[in-house]
């Protein structure tokens, strides 16, 4: 009876490609919005995944989230040296900054200062220079997002593409002359601001002048060492916040989680994926269904049991959902393609499709649900009346 | 009228043999509650023969089509009793009257039922499939029925592609096509003009024609009460005479 379900699903083509339609719709929204909440949340680590060298970052214990710089006083960084199975420590200056342009407008940068001697947490895709031109006077390196966007300079020719920042190029930061010295590549941030590292002694004295200007503390463990143990031991002995990478990456999710408006307003959109594609699909199976009732009881009068209906219709409600699954993921995994390299944030990963999936199969069932409700209950003598 | 030359079906009317194939005694139905109880039948005794057109006969509203569903097992009765082919339904839970009628009973309809969406060879086909018989040995068996109506070279036309009396003869292949013991029609020529409907008429004489098998025909058409074997005649929900011949009737 698989070939007669199919047949009577696929033969009343209006209704089948409307079902279609809803779910690859739900399949769409549902799977898009997720990409990119992923992506917005993935964003707001984007400096801890960077800065991948490190198993601990050690922090003031009111830190939130990674941009929440509360600084330290710098000999906390000779107390963390001093922990037990600590391999090396080194300091991380991470603020935001004005930066003045040739053109004397002002743009706000993230500047990141890493250790003058190991230069730990140097960007990770040089794409010009190279991250030992640090050490050079005034160096700093600038990420190409921001070099070719926000910190670019307007063309001499009037109308024509700004000019990205390019090796040679010099800003002001915080009325600091800088050079910019090589060009990187590093993950999108969250506000999407300018990236420029430099050495932590030169952001000092980029910033302005606080008693204390340690953003983090960034830890290898010894070679062994349980990290979630060094870990422990650091906030014990120094009575600061030390976590490891995931848990720092968790704690900052956590915060944006909890504090922002990002999850419910993704939330609502794939709900309200998820109760459109219901109610299109729902309706229009629920709808195929009572217009194929008669047909439905004309095969329980020929001795169809209601094992076998219950078959049919499962049958048909899984091949829509199935179909309308992969139209729709495909679909959102084009749009991935398309948006990418772009401010749009957007991460696929596996477990997104799952939840699709689980979603489309959620949606299924309830249309499946309504119409196997009718057909059980129909009176085969109803193949009848005319 | 019956010419035995004529008949399509592999069966021999020599061998024909006149036995009990349905038994109603005392069959009582109603529908709605409170006041609104309407009676559909009402005491209904009535034995059925197999080799024979058995018709069921009388005004609109006198309960035939009741008793046609309630002989195939798609209608539950309120009080007696129907034996069919030694079985009583009493004896019978829902599965097993499923059963009976996946494979006892066939079924042709007055608006023809067929599935708009599958080809004809595919609607005859669906008895075998819902007793689970291999697709490709369904689908041979089915065209196989539609060269005994006549209609071998249509049986990839979808049901629209078909006129009122190509349907209906689709519709009968299918009520054949399994060999079921009873057939049951409810108005088969309502819906034909009167040379189409005596053509219907005359293929389903001949598949009463098999031994062990039994038609009943329920119908208000008087023209063609001439095919039938026998005439049980109804009103208000009851059998007022039954005839053992068209003419018996055409003298009363």
């Amino acid at each position: 009876m698989r070939s007669v379900a199919i047949k009577m699903l696929v033969g009343d083509r209006a209704k089948y490609l409307g079902i279609i339609m809803g779910l690859t719709f739900a399949s769409f929204l549902i799977t898009e919005q997720l990409a990119i909440f992923t992506g917005l949340m993935t964003r707001t680590f984007g400096f801890i995944t960077d800065t991948s060298i490190a198993d601990i970052w050690v922090m003031d214990p009111k830190v939130q989230f990674v941009d929440d710089i509360k600084p330290m006083q710098d000999m906390q960084l000779y107390r963390t040296r001093g922990v037990e199975g600590v391999e090396w420590a080194v300091p991380l200056y991470k603020g935001l900054l004005k930066a003045k342009l040739e053109n004397g407008n002002y743009q706000t940068v993230i500047l990141i200062g890493l250790d003058d001697a190991t230069l730990v947490g140097a960007p990770p895709v040089m794409l010009g220079g190279q991250s030992a031109d640090l050490r050079r006077s005034e160096a700093v390196i600038v990420d190409t997002v921001g070099a070719a966007g926000k910190l670019s300079k307007p063309s001499p020719l009037p109308g024509a593409k700004r000019i990205p920042l390019a090796i040679g190029d010099n800003i002001e930061i915080n009325d600091n002359r800088a050079t910019v010295v090589g060009i990187c590549r590093v993950s999108r941030t969250f506000q999407s601001q300018p990236v420029v590292y430099t050495t932590y002694s030169r952001a000092t004295t980029f910033a302005p002048k606080e008693r204390k200007l340690l953003s983090f503390i960034l830890v290898k463990a010894k070679p062994g060492e349980d990290i979630n143990a060094l870990a422990a031991r650091i906030r014990k002995v120094t009575g600061l916040a030390a976590h490891t990478r995931d848990g720092f990456k968790e704690l900052t999710v956590r915060y944006y989680m909890k504090y922002t408006g990002i999850p419910i307003n993704f939330g609502m959109a794939v709900l309200l994926g998820f109760i459109v594609g219901t109610a299109i699909a729902g309706q229009t199976f629920y709808n195929f269904t009572l217009e194929n009732l008669k047909h439905f009881g004309t095969l329980k009068a020929m001795g169809a049991s209601n094992k076998t209906l219950l078959g049919m219709i499962v049958l048909q409600a899984l091949m829509v959902g199935g179909i309308g699954y992969g139209l729709g993921v495909g679909a959102a995994t084009i749009f991935g393609k398309l948006v990418k390299g772009t401010e749009l944030a957007f991460r696929l990963p596996w477990q997104l499709l799952v939840i699709t999936a689980v979603a489309i199969t959620l949606i299924c069932i309830f249309a499946a649900l309504l119409s196997i409700r009718k057909v059980i209950k129909l009176e085969p003598a109803i193949v009848f009346k005319t | 009228m019956r010419d035995k030359n004529k008949n399509p079906f592999p069966c021999d009317e020599e061998t024909i043999t006149q036995t009990l194939a349905v038994h109603c005694k005392g069959i009582t139905k109603s529908y709605g509650n409170g006041n609104e109880v309407v009676n559909a039948l009402n005491g209904i005794n009535l034995d059925v023969f197999t080799g024979q057109l058995t018709m069921l006969v009388g005004p609109s509203g006198c309960g035939k089509t009741t008793l046609i569903s309630i002989m195939a097992g798609i209608l539950d009765q309120d009080d007696g009793d129907c034996v069919v082919f030694g079985k009583s339904f009493k004896d019978m839970n829902e599965f097993e009257k499923t059963l009976y009628r996946g494979n006892q009973v066939g079924f042709v309809f007055q608006s023809f039922n067929l599935i708009p969406t599958l080809t004809a060879v595919e609607n005859v086909a669906i008895p075998l499939l819902i007793r689970r018989t291999d697709r490709k040995l369904a689908l041979e068996k089915a065209a196989e029925t539609l060269k005994n109506v006549a209609l071998s070279e249509r049986i990839n036309a979808l049901p629209s592609q078909l006129s009122g009396g190509q349907q209906q003869r689709v519709a009968i292949a299918r009520s054949l096509v399994h060999e079921p013991r009873l057939i049951v029609c409810d108005e088969p020529t309502s819906s034909l003009d009167h040379e189409t409907g005596f053509r219907i008429m005359e293929l389903l004489q001949y598949a009463a024609l098999c031994a062990d098998r039994a038609l009943v025909i329920v119908t208000h058409d008087p023209r063609i009460f001439d095919f039938a074997d026998r005439i049980a005649k109804m009103d208000d929900g009851r059998i007022v005479e039954v005839f053992d011949s068209p003419e018996d009737m055409k003298k009363s």
